[in-house]
């Protein structure tokens, strides 16, 4: 038996490896969308640019102005003069925001009554115009708390004392990054199984395991072996870019993360295989992997909380493997999670990965055709 | 004699047109790709993906309950965003924080009352968690609101001088609701459309080559750029089809509202599936085989269509060579001109480089594919 | 030249080599013409080159250097134009299957540009010709094969071509269609005065051309009237009769230093000699009750005679005799009353034959007969609708996973890994069947140099011509010593020299007690089984030896009918009964 295995794992090696292109796909794709992916998929917003319609014309309201360009966040792109040239410069999209400071704002502030600031914010991507929106407010209440230290007037009865835990400068790469090893981690495991029973059966060589003395158990472990490998090389390597490279610190244990990663692949490659031996043709096999793999990631929490999902599609993220691994995986990152926390995320995948291997072993030899 | 005979022929593009058109109605696999996916996605992810939270789960702490911190809870009771949950220590809320129960904590201590009446500036304790950075900084956002709601309100009350010296008021254009679907559908429209495009395309040809129709194509007397067109002009108007299903479903099943006119999107949209299509073609040429064909329309296509386009992550965000990168993404420039159609009307600024960009696209990627598509085998 | 007097077509010192990791010349300074008005064979061996100069001849592919020219018209230049007076029929026409019989010929009458005015006429006369007529509004993927590769030819002969290029047209055609195109394309030639150029596998096919172009490793080897390669051949060729097992006959005859080739043929075994001195008697001497007579020489020994390198070793090739017997009678393979049904299609329809131990049993029939079915259900790759299958006494599908390694299988298209080596590729499969150690390294070794492997143990398995391929599946399916030895058209597409030593093989396999079941439309590949049954529709027309069924239609007066007379008749005989009811 076990020789039986060995040997299949090493065809199922030669296979993989030998073919340049399989190579290519197996180490090319995974490694640039990690360092792209790393920076492009982020939600902080970094200069704004932001444009000054500022009828004031004060020392003042200068003060206020320099206070946004300072910052990290915003640039000043432009001085706006009139009020019909708000609408254009938001439409064609050269500044995302529009300070207008009206004409009685200093001298509405020194009197002591509430001095009124506009703020327009281009809403076509809402969550770009909400977080720009609440840096707009952080900028204005440190501001106003400066100008009325200055005046001596009373700082408010009660303030906001804010932390963030995990991730205290709310970096959204400490988020992101860690997904992308779920991201990549499917991929990878998907491409590799979700072809190999189909490639076989199109190409004839299926048939001919079939007839060797090899159960159906071993053509499984047989397939899934070198799928479990090369999915745990490459998210080793993802895993170890993550916290050289982004930095992202590794709070919990890393034997708890191996854990979930062990069950995330072998839910994957049940799934993977699962879909080979279901197609007829390696095109079929390929659809399905991708018809899986696309909602997999979207409705995962990768980009996108899934709390924020309607309730039935919430109920259909729980036959996702990525969905668990995605918590596990920043949880052990950033929250220093351990197994009993993390417990109800493991056996779910157990129960996926269950499911999907038995299934892919019965279809071996039950599938019509 | 040669001029004539090697003249594109009406008739023989025409033939190809048929074949390629009963090909298609006879496969439901390419009608299911063009009409049953890009439904089937857009609903799932329409409504799947969303920014906006809403019901955070706030732990409160009050450590000694009475009117004021009770009228500070009940404010953000008030709140669409909030679902207050109340705790007796600190303590406790940081378990249920620790146990992923609760999103964030506000935290009054026990002498919270005493030092808000003494004006010294009585501390709120927020804890947030940071692990989507994105929801956490949301949620900040969100307290902060309702802390300001709270504390004008409170000062007009006791006749306390203005908490706040200057008020903000915010004008959310294109979308006061600040409803992320709004953006997020026709972005979606993109992604799912240049998937679509590449993959109606991307097996055609390679089909041709793996099952041998190509070699007797290819030695009657049809011109390559027959062959290609006919290739082409079934599969543009299957992939309109589909391109107008989802913008129909955008526009009544996702309420976002078209207040650009329908002729610009269609042009547009006509324009961007150009491009995916020729991609496609390109793809498909170049692999010769349905399965590499197959792997590489999904590898260039969706991934960088999700990420790299706008669609969700901000591209004024991202550092300046990954800029530099989306430029290559086709969906970039569509993702710009449909949320703009969408939400800001025809504002051609925008609309007029980025349907320059595409029209760039579609005219390198059609010449890519003439000059790899031959009469010979080679 | 002036274009009417040219040539059809004019290969002038034409070389063609491909690129790659083991870069092929695949033709060198080639020279030849291709007359008008006739037919004119293109014969070699595997890698002869012969696709190559189709493709060339077509325009899909220039060479590197030397001129083409077709119709008197440079191909480098006019592809275009000429490609609009020839047609062409690649090995796999490429008829679209989900578009119907009517809808393929329109496409290729608009691509060709047949006015609208002379389609129907045009359309109506090829319908008739090929006997589709009935069958236009059906898709073409729902057609046999053999009315597949009819249409492809209409496809083809749509404009009128005045060259018609034919690149292996009846490959994996069963005789009566073969019979049907060729008949089609000499009317092509008779009433259009049409020029053809026609590459095939089948020597018999060779022997009907006016003209025949003998290619080799790219070469030319010849160019002449068949009969005139067959001359020289005079006084080589014999018959010989005697009283002994066609199988040991062979053998014996082979074993004659002065004997080149000696082929199975009904009872008697045709001889080819080394030269036209030996005496007959000599060939004979110690064979009991023989006698030997004088026969025509055919284009296939003169084939043999310029080919054949070096005459075939005896085959070492032994199994194990079987370790148990499995049943007490000495049925190793029974079928009885199997049938398979896909949906409404009946695809086997109540078989029922037994395989007696040391048989070669041959499963034959067109395309569509059932005959990959069956063979699918014996093996326990595809489970039986009803009846029931023994092999070795038990069914492979539900048996004991040890049970199959009593089995060697060899499937229809190569089917070993393609990017492993063929070293890989054997370990793989030993270990498979559970050899290892030193027995596992001994039999890799023994069959390597049984099968001449030695030299490719490092290269790719797809990289191998085809007849290596051939014999690393043979290789990998007898890895295991088995018993029982499945054969699903094991030559199919390999030529004439690779197939003779494959059978050379198994004929030794079976001396030594294997069972073979082995299917194929190779009509002369019948002649070595013991018995064989023949297939129609999901049904078992007969079944017989094959000197029994030669018999059964041998005309009095006539020559001894040929396997394929046999077949056709019965085939025919079935038609008819078919349309009768």
């Amino acid at each position: 038996m076990l020789q039986h295995i060995l040997a299949l794992i090493i065809k199922e090696f030669l296979a993989l490896l030998k073919d340049k292109r399989s190579r290519f796909v197996l180490i090319g794709p995974p490694i640039i969308q990690l360092v792209v992916f790393g920076y492009a998929a982020t939600f902080d917003l970094d200069r704004v640019p932001f444009a000054v319609y500022d009828e004031d014309n004060t020392a003042l309201s200068h003060r206020l102005t320099d206070r946004f360009a300072g910052s990290e966040t915003f640039e000043l792109v432009s001085h706006i003069t009139h009020d019909a040239e708000i609408a254009p410069v938001i439409d064609h999209k050269h500044a995302l925001l529009v300070l207008h400071i009206g004409p009685r704002f200093s001298d509405d502030l020194a009197a002591g009554e509430s001095a009124s600031l506009q703020v327009i914010v281009d809403g076509r991507n809402s969550n770009t115009a909400l977080l720009a929106l609440n840096y707009v407010r952080t900028v204005l209440l440190d501001f106003s708390a400066e100008w009325a230290q200055e005046q001596q007037r009373p700082p408010p009865p009660a303030i906001l004392v804010t932390r963030a835990w995990y991730n205290s400068n709310l970096v959204s790469q400490w988020f992101i990054v860690p997904g992308i090893i779920g991201l990549l981690t499917l991929v990878v495991s998907l491409l590799v199984t979700a072809l190999s029973v189909a490639r076989e059966r199109e190409e004839g060589t299926f048939d001919q395991l079939l007839v060797t003395p090899l159960r159906p158990v071993e053509i499984l472990i047989g397939k899934s072996v070198p799928g479990l490998i090369i999915g745990l090389l490459e998210s080793t390597f993802i895993v170890l870019v993550t916290l050289w490279w982004f930095e992202v610190p590794l709070r919990g244990h890393i034997d708890a993360l191996y854990l979930g990663l062990l069950l995330f692949l072998l839910a994957n490659i049940g799934i993977g295989l699962m879909i080979s031996s279901l197609a007829v043709t390696q095109q079929q096999g390929l659809l399905g992997a991708f018809l899986f793999l696309v909602p997999a990631v979207i409705l995962s929490g990768f980009a996108t909380p899934i709390a924020n999902m309607p309730e039935a599609v919430q109920y259909l993220t729980l036959i996702n493997p990525m969905r668990y691994f995605m918590v596990i995986v920043r949880g052990v990152f950033l929250e220093g999670a351990g197994y009993e926390l993390l417990a109800a995320q493991y056996w779910p995948m157990a129960v996926i990965a269950f499911f999907s291997l038995s299934s892919a072993g019965w279809l071996f030899r039950r599938r019509m055709y | 004699m040669s001029a004539t005979k090697a003249q594109l022929s009406h008739r023989r593009l025409i033939g190809m047109v048929r074949k390629e058109s009963l090909q298609i109605l006879r496969d439901p696999s390419s009608i299911a790709i063009a009409f049953i996916l890009p439904v089937v996605m857009l609903l799932l992810f329409g409504y799947g993906v969303s920014l906006d939270a809403k019901d955070v789960r706030i732990g409160f702490v009050i450590e000694t309950p009475d009117s004021v911190t009770s009228d500070i809870r009940a404010a953000f009771a008030q709140s669409d965003y909030f679902v207050p949950v109340t705790f007796h220590t600190i303590q406790k809320a940081e378990q249920a924080m620790r146990q992923r129960e609760i999103d964030g904590i506000v935290w009054m201590q026990s002498d919270f009352s005493h030092r808000l009446h003494n004006g010294s500036g009585a501390p709120i304790g927020v804890i947030v968690n940071g692990v989507d950075a994105n929801q956490a900084r949301i949620t900040e956002g969100y307290i902060l609101g309702a802390w300001q709601t709270w504390l004008t309100h409170y000062s007009e009350r006791r006749g306390l001088p203005q908490a706040f010296p200057i008020a903000l008021e915010q004008r959310v254009w294109f979308n006061p609701a600040v409803r992320s679907r709004d953006f997020l559908v026709p972005g979606l429209v993109a992604v799912i459309m240049t998937l679509i495009g590449a993959l109606l395309t991307a097996l055609v040809v390679a089909r041709e080559w793996e099952r041998g129709t190509m070699e007797a194509l290819l030695v009657t007397p049809i011109h390559i750029r027959e062959l290609l067109m006919g290739k082409l002009i079934p599969y543009f108007i299957l992939g309109m089809g589909g391109m107008l299903l989802t913008v129909a479903m955008a526009v009544w099943q996702f309420d976002v509202p078209l207040r650009g006119s329908f002729l610009v999107l269609l042009a547009a949209s006509a324009l961007f599936m150009l491009v995916a299509l020729a991609m496609g073609l390109l793809i498909s040429i170049v692999a010769k085989n349905q399965f590499v064909a197959g792997q590489v329309a999904i590898i260039v296509t969706f991934l960088p269509a999700f990420i790299l386009s706008g669609f969700i992550f901000d591209i004024n965000s991202m550092p300046t060579a990954i800029q530099w990168l989306t430029h290559l993404i086709p969906a970039r420039y569509f993702v710009a001109i449909l949320q703009t159609v969408f939400l800001a009307g025809n504002v051609w600024a925008v609309i007029l480089p980025n349907a320059a960009a595409l029209a760039l696209m579609a005219f390198i990627f059609l010449m890519l594919v003439r000059r790899k598509a031959g009469k010979r085998l080679e | 030249m002036s274009e009417a007097t040219s040539p059809a077509i004019q290969f002038t010192g034409l070389s063609k080599s491909f690129a790659g990791a083991r870069p092929v010349v695949a033709l060198d300074q080639l020279t030849l013409q291709v007359g008008r008005g006739k037919v004119t064979g293109l014969i070699g061996p595997d890698g002869a080159g012969k696709t190559t100069l189709m493709r060339i001849a077509a325009g899909l592919l220039l060479p590197d250097t030397g001129d083409i020219h077709v119709l008197g018209e440079d191909m480098r230049e006019a592809s275009l134009q000429v490609q609009s007076r020839i047609g062409y029929m690649p090995q796999r026409f490429g008829l679209y299957e989900d578009l119907s019989v009517q809808e393929n010929l329109d496409l290729y009458a608009d691509l060709q540009g047949v006015p609208p005015a002379e389609r129907d006429a045009r359309h109506r006369e090829l319908m008739r010709m090929t006997g589709l007529a009935p069958f236009t509004a059906r898709l073409a993927g729902r057609l046999s094969g053999g009315m597949k590769q009819k249409l492809g030819l209409a496809c083809t002969l749509i404009s009128r071509p005045e060259v018609l290029l034919l690149d292996e047209p009846t490959v994996g055609v069963d005789p009566v269609s073969r019979r049907e195109l060729w008949a089609i394309v000499y009317r092509q030639v008779k009433e259009q005065h049409m020029s053809v150029l026609l590459s095939t596998a089948y020597l018999d096919e060779a022997e009907r051309c006016d003209d025949v172009i003998l290619l080799h490793e790219g070469k030319l080897l010849g160019q002449q009237k068949p009969a005139d390669f067959s001359a020289p051949m005079q006084g080589r060729v014999w018959a010989v009769h005697a009283a002994l097992g066609k199988r040991r006959l062979q053998q014996q005859l082979d074993l004659n230093p002065a004997v080149l080739d000696a082929l199975t043929e009904g009872r008697q075994v045709r001889v080819v000699t080394h030269d036209s001195h030996t005496p007959p008697d000599t060939l004979i001497a110690g064979l009991p009750g023989a006698h030997i007579e004088a026969v025509a020489p055919r284009f296939e020994d003169a084939f043999i005679a310029r080919l054949q390198q070096h005459k075939l070793t005896p085959s070492t090739l032994t199994s194990t005799p079987p370790q148990s017997p499995s049943s007490d009678d000495n049925a190793v393979i029974q079928a009885s009353e199997l049938s398979r049904y896909f949906g409404d299609f009946i695809a086997v329809n109540k078989v029922s034959f037994d395989v007696k131990r040391g048989e070669i049993f041959g499963l034959l029939g067109a395309n569509g007969a059932g005959k990959s079915t069956t063979f699918r259900m014996l093996c326990g790759l595809l489970p039986v609708s009803s009846g029931s299958v023994r092999v070795a006494g038990v069914d492979l599908r539900s048996a004991a996973s040890q049970a199959r390694a009593r089995i060697g299988y060899m499937a229809q298209r190569f089917s070993l890994y393609g990017n492993l080596s063929v070293q890989e590729n054997l370990n793989f499969f030993a270990s498979a069947y559970g050899l290892s150690g030193k027995v596992k390294r001994e039999r890799i070794r023994a069959s390597m140099d049984d099968f001449e492997l030695t030299p490719f143990a490092g290269s790719a398995a797809l990289t191998l011509p085809l007849g290596f391929k051939q014999r690393l599946a043979l290789a990998a399916a007898l890895m295991h010593r088995p018993e029982i030895l499945f054969l699903d058209e094991p030559t199919s597409g390999v030529d004439p020299l690779a197939r003779r030593e494959f059978w050379w093989h198994i004929n030794a396999l079976a001396e030594s007690g294997v069972t073979v079941l082995v299917t194929t439309h190779f009509m002369d590949e019948a002649n070595y089984c013991d018995r064989l049954v023949i297939m129609a529709d999901g049904e078992v027309l007969a079944e017989d030896s094959p000197e029994q069924l030669r018999a059964r239609f041998h005309k009095t007066g006539e020559e001894e009918a040929s396997m394929e007379d046999a077949f056709i008749a019965l085939i025919e005989q079935h038609q008819q009964r078919e349309a009768a009811a």
